[in-house]
């Protein structure tokens, strides 16, 4: 951790508020985002309880499982939340712009360029906090192998319709989340956690609740004081700021939640004996009660968190968007069209797990997304370069003197050598590459010598033109402030590694036809039927 | 000691406790996986420890109860003795119970089961309510089921060691009688079926050993109280206060996960101004600086030894925070 | 740790040359006449990884295979074109390398068979060509060569291998489980236990799918003394012991100048009769580039080279003179190597090697001086934790290591206990890093010199 964070930590402790980690807002926010607050059932997988959804701060909509046990229950509310989720993915999946992609050709190797559709925006959903995200997982997971009706007439407890799709989608954004600086499925803490150091550790950091407490402290009191009343403070043995999920606090389970359940179970099961219509009227309404019940106990717990949520996102809409973060999103866009393009193709759900190839792809693409973020948030925020510089990985100063020099050869380039006066200390070695933002593009200079203390010479060698002459403007003058990094500003594309069929014998050879074969769905046991 | 009550009646109660949704399904969970004489667990054993003995056809179940954990930590003795010396077949021992000695007093350990494998081998078995999804489970959890299972399995040596005439090798710790791979057993996926991965604590078993020997007797722990000190939850706060805070104690963020006492040493450690509650790694770039304040005055120049490493690196850092933040408000400004 | 590791009662005498021999010999026949298409060598500190590989290269080509050789860094490389065009100058050798400036150490422009080049088909035909893993990703060509040695195959990652293995039939494996593991930048948590998470070692994922491979150990450590062979083996090597190949006395260092009675003299002194020393500064928490510890540091080194030092050992009669040349120096982090090479230099010290371990891994001098990885720090992380770091620091001498370390230690480890993660299905090969640090520490304990400098 860098010590400038350190030092703002200590700042809030010391104020009693948050204060900022960034200058500029380093993830895209939709202007529409679908903000998602589930809870779930503690002792099971995948039983959700309840969750409120939506893209309207005023109106979220409430789902509910009364018997989180009950299988049909169960796919009522996944029903519930395709019917709500998967409208909002497809309005962006319809809304496109021409686009061009670089594809190797199959059959020569070399690259072509191809038109493509590109949705013009992505669909971004927020969550609560890292646990939230694990959850979207797990849904996908759970649903995206579950076999239709429609799929497969013979399913002894067929899903609704949507559900494997919404599986499929909750798949995507989940795996896409693992991406460093991607923003389709975004975590509110690790959110307001990149902008603001509160005077609490990280591991506190990741409950919501305090996390605002901090950011955000009510009128006349500190962050500290509203952080520990969020943790902590209890009416009637019950949290006053419930956790912000999907587990659920046990003092709420078995106080509220187990007795609520146990009287919509007995309400059912009365009704289900009903012996007449107008005993059975009666046994309904006591069972709609009851039911009632434990939708209220769902909604008081989700709500606070959803506010928060909403909170969050405002305080966030507060701080300018960085440069290139424009840029990241776009790359979201792409990874946006390109499951829709999977799934309008009628590939099957994402398997269970990846085959080599995938996997050493994907960790490639990651490695190159967190190098490529590092080095574009510390452009876009001064406030992360002063960590860079202060880690020797960058310096900022003044240029001091410009002396042309010349390359050798028959065409000689200019080759000039920069002079800069500054207070950092670069772990600079002898024909070190450095890099300096010239108009958005990354010049490259060689590190010559150090000419006396905090005197740097650079001896810059590209981006000037064709000319014998530099262009006008590609070479610093002096007076003029520049930074140069010792890390590269663009990614360069990784080593090309095998098609899944080519797989090597020393990582198990090609997947083998059980690959092909679409995944069987869970079976399912006797004790998810009540 | 109860450390959760003490904890609610110094006035920082820790949100922990149980579900009873967890609970309900954790017992049906091992109550399952032990159904029909442990026919389920031996096949989960043979299949991921033992594929080359014989199928657990019939095993023995051994009657374990006995009085007192003395009692039953003798009739678990004698029960692996029996089911050592009739080797051939598969013996189950249902919660068993195992004693070791710990700072110098016997701790009483109860795993979820002991299998006795038909080369007379020792196989320890945790049964965890975590699920298993597509083969893969919760590292942190997993680690902290290897690290319980090594425990028992140094317990189940020392066992070995007392008993007579092992068939391979002389008898001791590391006779090869008790097995490093222990059995987990979990949820499978969604479902409340048992999946079972073998887990080697070969290292998790090297660390404990080392623990076992390096802690301080509880009697040193004692001897380094004052006198008088006691924890019991009926004292008054003030005074139980007192008591606790003559324990030494390191408090870290991480305890908050762990330990039901963390919430009030998080509250003393911030009131004394300490840098530790803002987590570890905050701490191991400060060096000797240890409180908040200290961390200040150097970062702003108003103490501290300039050519000391920590306080030139604070002062740096703290100038280039105040650049960036004057050069972002510079840009806003002027937007 | 004496004469009794050597010669056990009751078993015949350990005759580290023929266990040595025999185990190449195994290695190679497997490699040269075996059907298995990979052959897999563990290789503790200073078994002699080298040699082997270099051996089996020149086997390979004068049996008419062309062999391309893979390894993980450009240094490594370099090193096995110079080894190989010292043992046989007439071979013709091809050295693949980046297109980067400065891609290759530029003493290998003086071997008149060696030839250079950034484009694989340039070197077509050679019997031998060597480069680094990462170039060799973006090679690709029509029939793949008939044999290969992937050599530190344990600093691989999977992927890595993932990308190469498409070029060779066969291949030959080397490496030392016991070095830094390969890492990723990024968390690839969902792969782990998975047989070829690419963020795992590469032999892991090719053991996992090919169990029935050869697997081979070479017996013998060549560098370290009988002193510490077995101290490295019980720390780090539990599951897969080895021993020394010279006995206890064999290696001796002796020093010209007498003790000043000052600490740095004292661990020199116990250092050279016992091949440890432990230099304990008084119980303090430090910044990383702890000014009273880096500078005790360059103080040992300066009162080495002070005192004449000169080692006698099996290679040479008489005595060599201990240069700076033989010594160095490691440490945890980089700023800490910085600001010993400046507490050195401040002392008139020019020529002893300073670095992190990373950088030490493979390389071998007569003495050691290693500022603790944990020394004055308030907490331990698993970075500073992790066995591979000390197990290189501990392990790179032919004589001696001198320790400088705070006091405290080992009350930090403790409460610090391990509560590292398990994945399932992962395979356990290396001990635990409390554990190993516990084990090494309470070695130390018994060479320990305090000091308040």
């Amino acid at each position: 951790m860098s010590l400038i964070t350190t030092l703002a930590q200590l700042e809030a402790v010391r104020t009693g508020r948050a204060q900022p980690a960034a200058t500029v807002r380093h993830r895209h926010l939709s202007a529409a985002p679908l903000v998602f607050v589930p809870l779930t059932t503690a002792g099971e997988a995948g039983a959700p309880l309840g969750a409120l959804v939506g893209t309207d701060r005023d109106a979220p909509h409430l789902l509910v499982v009364p018997q989180p046990r009950d299988r049909d229950l169960r796919f009522g509310f996944l029903a519930e939340l395709a019917d709500v989720v998967l409208p909002y993915l497809e309005a962006y999946a319809d809304a496109v712009e021409p686009a061009e992609r670089t594809e190797r050709d199959s059959g020569t190797g070399a690259r072509v360029k191809v038109e493509v559709e590109l949705c013009a925006d992505a669909a971004q959903i927020v969550v609560p906090s890292r646990a939230g995200v694990e959850y979207v997982r797990l849904l996908g997971r759970s649903t995206r192998f579950r076999r239709t009706a429609e799929q497969d007439p013979q399913a002894p407890h067929p899903a609704p319709p949507r559900v494997p799709l919404l599986g499929r989608w909750l798949t995507h954004y989940g795996e896409r989340a693992r991406v460093p600086g991607s923003s389709l499925l975004l975590a509110m803490t690790d959110l307001l956690g990149r902008h603001w150091a509160t005077g609490q550790s990280t591991l506190e950091d990741q409950h919501l609740g305090a996390l605002l407490a901090w950011i955000d402290p009510p009128a006349g009191g500190t962050g500290a004081e509203a952080a520990h009343r969020a943790e902590l403070a209890r009416e009637d043995g019950q949290l006053l700021c419930p956790p912000a999920g999907p587990a659920t606090d046990p003092a709420f389970d078995n106080k509220l939640l187990a007795p609520a359940i146990e009287r919509y179970d007995r309400a059912r099961l009365a009704l289900a004996g009903a012996e007449d219509g107008l005993a059975a009227d009666g046994l309904l309404r006591a069972l709609t009660e009851a039911e009632r019940e434990v939708r209220d106990l769902v909604e008081s717990r989700t709500r606070p968190t959803w506010d928060a949520v909403w909170r969050g996102l405002e305080l966030l809409r507060r701080l300018p968007e960085g440069a290139r973060v424009e840029e990241r999103w776009t790359r979201d866009r792409w990874s946006f069209t390109g499951h829709r393009d999977r799934v309008r193709s009628g590939e099957p759900p994402q398997p269970r797990r990846d085959d080599a190839v995938t996997a050493a792809n994907k960790l490639a693409a990651r490695e190159r997304e967190q190098a490529r973020l590092d080095a574009q948030e510390a452009l876009d925020d001064p406030l992360v370069m002063a960590g860079r510089r202060l880690s020797g990985e960058a310096f900022a100063g003044e240029v001091v003197d410009v002396v042309m020099t010349y390359s050798e050869g028959r065409r000689p380039s200019p080759r000039p050598l920069v002079t800069v006066l500054t207070d950092d200390r670069p772990h600079l070695g002898e024909r070190v590459k450095v890099y300096r933002s010239l108009g958005g593009r990354a010049q490259t200079a060689e590190f010559v010598e150090q000419a006396g203390d905090g005197v740097l010479v650079v001896r810059i060698v590209d981006k000037m033109g064709r000319g014998k002459e530099p262009e006008p403007g590609s070479v610093p003058e002096k007076g003029d402030p520049v930074c140069f990094t010792l890390f590269e500003h663009e990614q360069r594309g990784g080593a090309r590694l095998p098609e899944p069929e080519d797989t090597p014998w020393t990582h198990g050879g090609p997947p083998g036809a059980e690959g092909a074969v679409a995944e069987a769905p869970d079976a399912p046991t006797e004790e998810d039927v009540l | 000691m109860d450390k959760a009550s003490l904890a609610e009646r110094l006035g920082a109660p820790a949100p922990f406790g149980q579900s009873q949704f967890a609970l309900t399904r954790g017992n049906a969970f091992e109550a399952r996986v032990k159904a029909d004489g442990g026919a389920e667990l031996l096949r989960l054993a043979h299949e991921a420890l033992d594929r080359g003995a014989e199928p657990p056809a019939r095993a023995r179940l051994p009657d374990l109860t006995a009085t007192g954990p003395e009692g039953r930590a003798a009739r678990t003795a004698l029960a692996l003795r029996e089911a050592t010396a009739e080797a051939g077949s598969w013996t189950l021992l249902d919660h068993p119970m195992l004693a070791l000695e710990v700072a110098g007093s016997p701790a009483f350990l109860e795993p979820d089961a002991v299998v006795v494998h038909p080369d007379g081998r020792w196989t320890v078995v945790e049964i965890k309510s975590f699920p298993m999804l597509d083969g893969a489970a919760d590292a942190a959890k997993v680690g902290a089921a290897a690290r319980q299972a090594a425990v028992y399995v140094l317990a189940l040596e020392r066992v070995a060691a007392h008993l007579a005439g092992p068939p391979e090798g002389p008898a001791g710790a590391g006779a090869p009688r008790v097995r490093h791979r222990v059995l987990l057993v979990c949820p499978k996926d969604f479902s409340n079926l048992p999946a079972a991965s073998a887990v080697d604590v070969r290292r998790q078993r090297a660390v404990t050993a080392r623990q076992l020997a390096r802690l301080t007797r509880v009697e040193d722990i004692a001897a380094a109280l004052p006198e008088g000190v006691c924890f019991s939850p009926e004292l008054p706060p003030e005074e139980l206060t007192a008591a606790v805070e003559a324990v030494p104690a390191a408090y870290a963020p991480e305890c908050l996960a762990t330990c039901e006492l963390a919430f009030h040493c998080r509250g003393r450690s911030r009131a004394a101004g300490a840098v530790t509650p803002l987590g570890r790694p905050v701490r191991a770039e400060l060096g000797g600086l240890t409180t908040v304040d200290d961390v200040l005055a150097a970062a702003r120049g108003e103490a501290g030894d300039p050519d000391d490493p920590v306080v030139a690196a604070l002062r740096r850092a703290a100038t280039l925070r105040e650049q960036a933040l004057r050069e972002a408000a510079e840009v806003a400004a002027c937007r | 740790m004496t004469a009794e590791t050597v010669s056990a009662p009751g078993r015949p005498e350990f005759d580290p040359g023929a266990e040595a021999a025999r185990a190449t010999e195994a290695i190679l026949d497997d490699t040269l006449h075996g059907t298995a298409r990979g052959v897999v060598v563990d290789s503790p500190p200073g078994a002699g990884k080298s040699t082997l590989v270099v051996r089996a290269a020149l086997e390979l080509a004068r049996a008419g295979r062309p062999l391309m050789v893979v390894a993980q860094t450009n240094a490594q490389v370099d090193d096995l074109v110079v080894r190989l065009a010292e043992k046989e100058p007439e071979l013709p050798v091809g050295r693949l390398h980046s297109s980067d400036a400065d891609p290759y150490d530029r003493a290998l422009e003086e071997l008149a068979n060696v030839r250079t080049s950034a484009k694989a088909q340039d070197l077509a035909g050679l019997p031998v060509v060597l480069s680094t893993a990462a170039k060799w990703a973006h090679v690709s060509v029509d029939e793949p060569w008939r044999h290969a040695i992937v050599d530190e195959a344990y600093q691989m990652r999977s992927d890595a291998l993932l990308a190469v293995a498409g070029l060779f039939e066969r291949a030959l494996f080397v490496g030392d489980p016991g070095q830094l593991d390969p890492f990723s930048t990024v968390g690839g948590e969902q792969w782990a236990g998975l047989s070829y998470d690419p963020s795992a070692a590469a032999v892991t994922t090719l053991l996992a799918h090919n169990p029935a491979l050869p697997q081979h150990r070479l017996p013998v450590s060549w560098r370290l003394p009988a002193s510490a062979a077995r101290l490295v083996s019980d720390a780090f090597y539990p599951f897969t012991p080895f021993r020394s190949g010279t006995g206890p006395g064999e290696r001796r260092l002796a020093l010209a100048v007498a003790s000043d009675g000052s600490g740095p003299d004292r661990v020199i002194d116990a250092a050279a009769e016992s091949g440890w020393g432990l230099l304990e500064l008084p119980a303090r928490h430090t910044p990383r580039t702890d000014p009273e510890a880096v500078r005790a540091v360059a103080q040992v080194v300066r009162r080495l080279l002070d005192r004449g030092g000169a080692a006698v050992s099996e290679r040479s009669p008489d005595p060599v003179p201990l240069t700076a040349s033989r010594i160095a120096v490691g440490t945890a982090h980089r700023d800490q190597a910085a600001a010993v090479r400046a507490a050195l230099a401040a002392l008139g010290v020019s020529g002893v090697t300073v670095d992190t371990a990373n950088r030490l891994q493979g390389r071998e001098y007569d003495v050691t001086v290693v500022l603790h990885p944990l020394s004055g720090r308030p907490d331990a992380t698993a970075f500073h934790l992790e066995t591979g770091r000390l197990c290189v620091l501990a392990s790179r001498h032919r004589h001696a290591c001198i320790v400088v370390c705070r006091a405290g230690v080992d009350d930090l480890l403790d409460d610090y206990p391990s509560t590292e993660p398990v994945q399932l299905g992962t395979l356990v090969k290396f001990p635990d890093g409390w554990e190993a640090n516990h084990a090494v520490l309470a070695h130390l304990a018994e060479h320990r010199v305090r000091w308040r400098p």
